[in-house]
């Protein structure tokens, strides 16, 4: 083997040429064979086939790890960086990770769906892992020694007799400029130095000690300061408004009027604040009362016109219930509710807009600004920057869209536009209400013998991609209209996401009722349809283990196959101390609820105890034990973060929240109007058990926990009150009532 | 011209009298850690301390902190060397977005002042004004918690030894 070995990469990354012996051979000989067609790449690299559109390593050694995705604080950044280190062979704070931006990364679309770690994650993976076996055999080469004979360490290939060569030495010319090969040379886990590790967050420092972490903290030179001047309403008419008196006020700059899309531009921020309440307090607005009772939401729902969609079936006739119960259960619209109101930056320079945002998708908001502002798209670019987390789709988008419509008006001037509280609260996109139908019938053992389920939604994604996603697009003189929703297809689905039981039932139907119109301004919000499918489908688990005399976890043991979905429950079910037969205490109850997201990523089981106050029907979750399984654990900490997270999210989404309107605005504007939970409300404990799965695929865990924890916690509240509730939220007073009915 | 004492240093500010403390501290000043989450006082996230309590800086006007001590988070300790309150949340880990947290820990450092023992139910009503939205809440009260203790063990010390201030 001491020939002198002359390589191509791709025949290194295929698995021939001297790296064969890191390989297995039968796979490499395998691919050989299915060289054509092109073979089906791991997850982002899909899209981004070339390995230094992930990975870069300079001529002195410093390597950059790029990602599509955005950080929204879910903490991947650090998990990326864990990743590449550990397959690249570096120390973890020897690299560099860039994220989202439209000139520098991979376009991977949104950053939604939990899919950063399945789709960006696994990309890093494999490009880290293939870049370093071409770094081996570059030094195979250049060593005249057999690449098995070499290692990697620090940074450096390590010849047997001492000798080592740095990456950035060996990554001379466009080494890593190359496609990437469906196979990598993975560690094996049980190697694993970094990955696996709870390696605290690399963006945590500057968090805590003021260091510009955030939107909100960027200051350009010359930088100007906006004010939108909102309508009070959906399609509102600008009648008129005093412009002459506002620009005489001090500082400001102009008074921006194009349509409906209002706007005040100042050199100080609380001088544009002073401003734009003159502004909105001299405008007269044409209103319209055309928003639907907020009290008959469901009648509302299906009275809309719908697109019915069968989206599973399976039938048994051998199978036949005898007993049947039903029960319908709503959500309402629901607010993302970010705590820093949206922000963007926009500079117009040369023709060239750049917008720094925290948009979750940073190529699909791209095109839509440039639709907006009728720019070739090569002349936009839009760079994220971390801001308050958003949990979907908020105002982050139209901000953007506020600040570079308003920046083109200015040009050379860096403008920054802030969102107030009751303009984020009332004008972003809110989760949809929903509405489910659920009947099921119980066989002679007390099993399922039919399920039928029926889910009501809009879409659950209005994002951006056309400019009339845009509100400044919408409002503006030359008006582009709100693109025709569309339901997001399965198997990840809307508004029918999780609507599928992952449960085994001999005869099932479920039913999606895409409803197109949309009487509210309505997105993506975390976990999409499956908050409130879950919410339904183990609510009524939990009804149908009650009607079968059953224990709620044996019951729901006894319909699921899935080994990984068993254990989860099983692990949850031991962490909590859940006994069959078991009371709970006077006024408590304990409640039990699992899914996989999505049927297809991270596995969640939760269980929950419930405090119930009789006299004011205030419910404290008292605490929660989580089991979660999302495939190869990377970090540990981050992943209980990210469910402790979910958990107490959902808590607030499930026991308070509710958009509220009357016929022509939005009234819940500000955190008196909209209350979340508080510390008041904050459980003793929350417990969360990681089931790690060495070696397997990433499962994206961020929304895994929004729909057990809320049916966890009605299970609860059902089993300390004996009354079901079934229409989100599961406020003080509907307990109450049904406490009193 | 108005005269501000912000973490030791004294500035002559030029801003009308109405102009809330926290433009001051963002625009003119340049500090990052006081956050616009509200504006009306309903989250906390603008939270800085004022001759030792605890203020929201968003409703709170120029005009009456002239001539007070102002401290923000800039002012406990830096990445580099951490007030016991900045090592205790890099410790627990206790931020996800982290937006809500520089106000949560001025709140927190004012409680911790005053009292170097809180109990769990004086953590929690202390931090009743203060809204988190990513549901970090079991971490924040682990650091809070955590920093008492800090606090505690560097008061021990001898002077040089304590954690950075």
């Amino acid at each position: 083997m001491n020939a002198p070995v002359i390589l191509d990469r791709r025949s290194v990354l295929a698995g021939s040429g001297a790296l064969i012996v890191s390989f297995s051979l039968g796979r490499a000989l395998a691919q050989e064979k299915a060289a054509t067609p092109a073979p089906s790449l791991p997850a982002s690299l899909k899209t981004s086939p070339y390995l230094d559109s992930w990975i870069r390593i300079d001529a002195n050694g410093a390597i950059t790890v790029f990602t599509g995705k955005a950080e929204l604080g879910q903490g991947f950044k650090t998990a990326f960086q864990q990743i590449a280190a550990e397959q690249l062979d570096v120390p973890f704070a020897s690299l560099k990770v860039i994220t989202a931006d439209t000139g520098l990364t991979a376009n991977e679309g949104y950053t939604s769906g939990s899919h950063s770690m399945q789709d960006s994650g696994t990309a890093i993976l494999h490009a880290a892992a293939q870049a370093r076996a071409l770094l081996l055999a570059e030094a195979a080469k250049r060593l005249d020694l057999p690449a098995e004979t070499l290692r990697t360490d620090n940074g450096a290939v390590v010849a047997a007799d001492g000798r080592r060569l740095g990456y950035g030495e060996l990554v001379a010319s466009d080494l890593l400029h190359t496609q990437a090969q469906p196979e990598s040379p993975l560690k094996d886990p049980a190697t694993f130095k970094v990955m696996g590790q709870s390696v605290p967050r690399v963006d945590i420092p500057a968090k805590v000690t003021g260091g510009a972490a955030y939107i909100q903290d960027m200051r350009l030179p010359g930088m100007v300061h906006a004010r939108i001047v909102r309508p009070p309403s959906y399609g509102a008419q600008l009648v008129e408004c005093d412009a002459a008196a506002v620009e005489k006020m001090p500082g400001v700059l102009k008074v921006i009027r194009d349509g409906n899309f209002l706007a005040v531009l100042a050199t100080r921020e609380f001088q544009a604040i002073k401003a734009m309440r003159a502004l909105a307090g001299g405008s007269k607005w044409q209103e319209n009362a055309k928003l639907p009772k907020q009290d008959e939401l469901p009648t509302m729902l299906m009275a809309l016109p719908s697109h019915d969609s069968t989206i599973f079936q399976r039938s048994d006739p051998s199978a036949t219930g005898l007993r049947t119960i039903e029960a319908s259960y709503t959500r309402p619209y629901q607010s993302h509710g970010s705590i820093g109101p949206s922000c963007a930056v926009a500079h117009f320079v040369d023709g060239k807009m750049t917008v720094w945002s925290h948009t979750q998708g940073v190529y699909p908001d791209r095109q839509a600004i440039a639709e907006m502002l009728r720019m070739p798209l090569g002349d936009v670019r839009v760079i994220h920057v971390e801001g308050s987390g958003c949990y979907g789709h908020n105002g982050a988008d139209d901000a953007a869209g506020d600040a570079a419509l308003i920046a083109r008006g200015m040009p050379d001037t860096p403008v920054r536009v802030q969102w107030m509280r009751e303009e984020e609260h009332a004008w972003e996109p809110f989760g949809p209400a929903m509405m489910t139908k659920l009947k099921a019938s119980l066989d002679g053992n007390g099993k399922i013998a039919d399920w039928h389920f029926e889910v009501w939604s809009n879409t659950h994604s209005m994002r951006p991609g056309g400019a009339g996603c845009l509100l400044a697009a919408q409002h503006m003189a030359q008006a582009i209209p709100v693109p025709p929703a569309k339901p997001l297809p399965l198997p990840e689905g809307g508004g029918d996401r999780n609507a599928i039981p992952i449960y085994t039932f001999p005869n099932a139907h479920v039913v999606h009722h895409f409803l197109p119109d949309m009487p509210v301004r309505i997105s993506a919000m975390r976990a999409l349809g499956a908050y409130h499918n879950v919410f339904s489908i183990e609510s009524f688990m939990d009804e149908l283990s009650t009607l079968a005399g059953a224990d709620p976890v044996e019951f729901r043991l006894k319909h699921l196959d899935d080994p990984r979905g068993r254990d989860v429950i099983a692990k949850a079910a031991e962490g909590f101390g859940w006994l069959k037969g078991q009371t709970a205490p006077r006024d408590r109850g304990f409640g039990f609820a699992f899914a996989r997201y999505k049927n297809l990523a991270a596995y969640c089981a939760i269980a929950t105890e419930v405090e119930v106050n009789r006299e004011t029907g205030r419910v404290r979750l008292v605490r929660a034990v989580a089991a979660v399984d999302s495939g190869q654990v990377v970090n540990p900490d981050g992943l209980v973060n990210q469910i402790e997270g979910s958990i107490v999210q959902s808590t607030s989404w499930t026991l308070y929240e509710s958009v509220s309107f009357d016929d022509t605005r939005i009234t819940s504007i500000d955190w008196q109007t909209y209350p979340i939970l508080r510390f008041d409300a904050v459980p003793d404990s929350i417990d969360v058990h990681i089931i790690n799965r060495p070696g397997l695929p990433f499962l994206g865990s961020g929304e895994t926990g929004q729909g057990p924890a809320a049916a966890s916690i009605a299970n609860a509240i059902a089993n300390a009150t004996g009354k079901r509730l079934r229409d989100l939220p599961l406020s003080r007073k509907r307990i109450k009532d049904a406490i009193d009915a | 011209m108005t005269t501000l004492k912000v973490n030791g240093q004294e500035h002559q500010i030029e801003a009308d009298a109405d102009t809330p403390l926290l433009y001051v501290l963002r625009d003119e000043l340049k500090l990052n850690a006081a956050k616009f989450g509200c504006g009306l006082g309903q989250c906390g996230s603008c939270t800085v301390i004022v001759d030792g309590k605890a203020v929201l800086s968003c409703v709170t006007p120029l005009l009456l902190v002239e001539g007070k001590q102002i401290t923000t988070l800039e002012g406990l300790g830096t990445d580099e060397a951490p007030a016991p309150i900045q090592r205790a949340f890099m410790e627990e880990q206790a931020a996800q977005c982290g937006y809500c947290i520089a106000g949560m820990m001025m709140r927190a450092q004012a409680l911790l002042q005053r009292n170097s023992k809180p109990t769990d139910a004086e953590i929690r009503a202390e931090l009743a004004p203060h809204l988190c939205r990513c549901g970090t809440h079991m971490r924040i009260l682990r650091a809070v918690k955590r920093a008492a203790h800090l606090m505690d063990t560097a008061e021990l010390l001898p002077a040089n030894q304590g954690s950075a201030r």
